[in-house]
């Protein structure tokens, strides 16, 4: 069997809801990734861990609340903290305002995926843009 | 990073690392598993098996806790299915553990069966050497949702939790071959509803016909309310205890290394079998069978009597 693309979708701040991010974890599925899906509430710290333990090249993160200014960067901050942010393609989806991503990508995030957006751009932008090998 | 000299060190990113590296079959890993598998065998490995929805993975979360309460390492491996038509998956145990991400004597890796039948994947193994080196005190492999015959976790265990709910199924399920059998612990998660009773009933007549030394406790929790958990443990070190004191312990770890090495051997001629040099041959054989000029058993003879030959020449 190929090896797949290991993809950790993550919430992080105080969502209520995690319907776009499953949305987006079952196409990733569907595109033959194996996603470790870890649910609402989720604070950096655990996230980085959660990518550090599973070892995964994609780390995608679904904020709806209006802090992805704050919270983005910070896990981006702590994954080059641990020495692993070379390996881990960082991508932010949800409600964010399109004056925000240029700030975004300069803190680190590959890529913003905003409402609307087909999931095959997303899967394609996944495979043609890892930072390791399989 | 050196990744032997980083997991002796106990760092956690090679042992993820190394986790992959198993999972995708590469030849590194292999040899770094074989050179400091001396280092093996100290951590004590629990299944955590079930069906689908029957809470193993709060239960996980709720017995990791009261362990770190302890002072104790654990180690999770939490397998979910892969699904056969894209290879993809979903592996969603982790959602029911996010308490734990951060605490740094807890390590959980989420795997995918990626088509291997039997409630784990083919790497799983692989994946408890590398955790088991690193140090953990405890690793809790928690299978796929199981049906009635996915018992690849006793192969891989040393004490089996059995998860079950109320309201599965009536007393003729409880004594069906399969999954009812490699139970050490039974546990009746979700109590609280109606017919937990009846369950437990159901199944201490159903261990009633067995007539091993070890009589296996059926007990009843509450997972999500951290109802009925201490027990669980209680019982846990009891069947260690058991296990060790009866020498059963050996003779398990035996039976699973002979079974570990059968299995590998069995891979690794099927890999050979299956490589380019001997793809024709296959395919002839295959014309040869779809056209009835031979038997499907003589084929496979010749078969294997070409490999044995072949490995002679080796």
């Amino acid at each position: 069997m190929a090896r797949p693309i290991r993809v950790l979708v993550a919430k992080p701040g105080l969502d209520g809801h995690d319907r776009g991010a499953k949305v987006i974890a079952r196409a990733l599925r569907d595109a033959g990734m194996e996603v470790i899906y870890t649910g609402l509430r989720q604070t950096p710290e655990q996230i980085v861990q959660a990518a550090i333990q599973e070892d995964v090249h994609v780390v995608a993160l679904s904020i709806l609340s209006g802090a992805h200014n704050h919270l983005l960067p910070k896990v981006v901050e702590l994954l080059k903290a641990e020495n692993v942010y070379e390996d881990i393609l960082v991508l932010g989806g949800g409600v964010i305002p399109d004056e925000d991503i240029p700030f975004l990508k300069e803190k680190g995030l590959a890529e913003i995926f905003t409402p609307g957006t087909p999931t095959q751009v997303t899967i394609d932008f996944i495979k043609n843009n890892l930072r390791r090998e399989l | 990073m050196d990744l032997a000299e980083g997991l002796l060190k106990k760092d956690k990113r090679a042992a993820a690392r190394l986790i992959s590296m198993v999972e995708n079959n590469n030849q590194e890993a292999i040899e770094i598993l074989s050179k400091l598998y001396q280092h093996t065998g100290k951590a004590r490995v629990i299944g955590i098996t079930g069906p689908p929805g029957a809470g193993k993975s709060t239960l996980t979360d709720k017995l990791t806790k009261a362990l770190r309460r302890q002072n104790k390492t654990v180690a999770i491996i939490a397998v979910d299915p892969t699904s056969p038509f894209t290879g993809g998956s979903i592996l969603g145990d982790r959602v029911r553990m996010s308490d734990l991400y951060t605490d740094t004597g807890v390590f959980i890796r989420s795997m995918g069966t990626r088509g291997h039948l039997g409630g784990l994947s083919k790497a799983t193994l692989g994946a408890v050497k590398v955790l088991d080196i690193y140090g953990f005190d405890y690793i809790f492999i928690e299978t796929v949702g199981v049906g009635q015959s996915e018992i690849d976790i006793v192969k891989a265990s040393d004490s089996v939790l059995m998860v079950m709910v109320p309201g599965l199924g009536d007393d003729i399920q409880a004594i069906k071959a399969g999954i009812m059998e490699i139970g050490d612990v039974f546990v009746i998660n979700k109590a609280d509803r109606e017919g937990a009773d009846r369950t437990k009933v159901e199944i201490e007549m159903m261990l009633d016909f067995n007539h091993r030394d070890w009589r296996p406790p059926v007990l009843k929790a509450v997972a999500l309310n951290n109802d009925g958990i201490d027990e669980v443990i209680e019982k846990l070190y009891e069947h260690y205890s058991y296990l060790e004191e009866s020498g059963k312990l050996l003779e398990k770890r035996r039976n699973n290394s002979e079974m570990e090495i059968l299995e590998l051997t069995h891979r690794s001629l099927m890999d050979e079998l299956l490589n380019e040099g001997n793809k024709n041959e296959v395919r002839n054989l295959v014309e040869e069978v779809v056209h009835r000029r031979l038997d499907p058993y003589t084929a496979s003879n010749q078969l294997i009597r070409k490999m044995l030959d072949t490995r002679r020449i080796d």
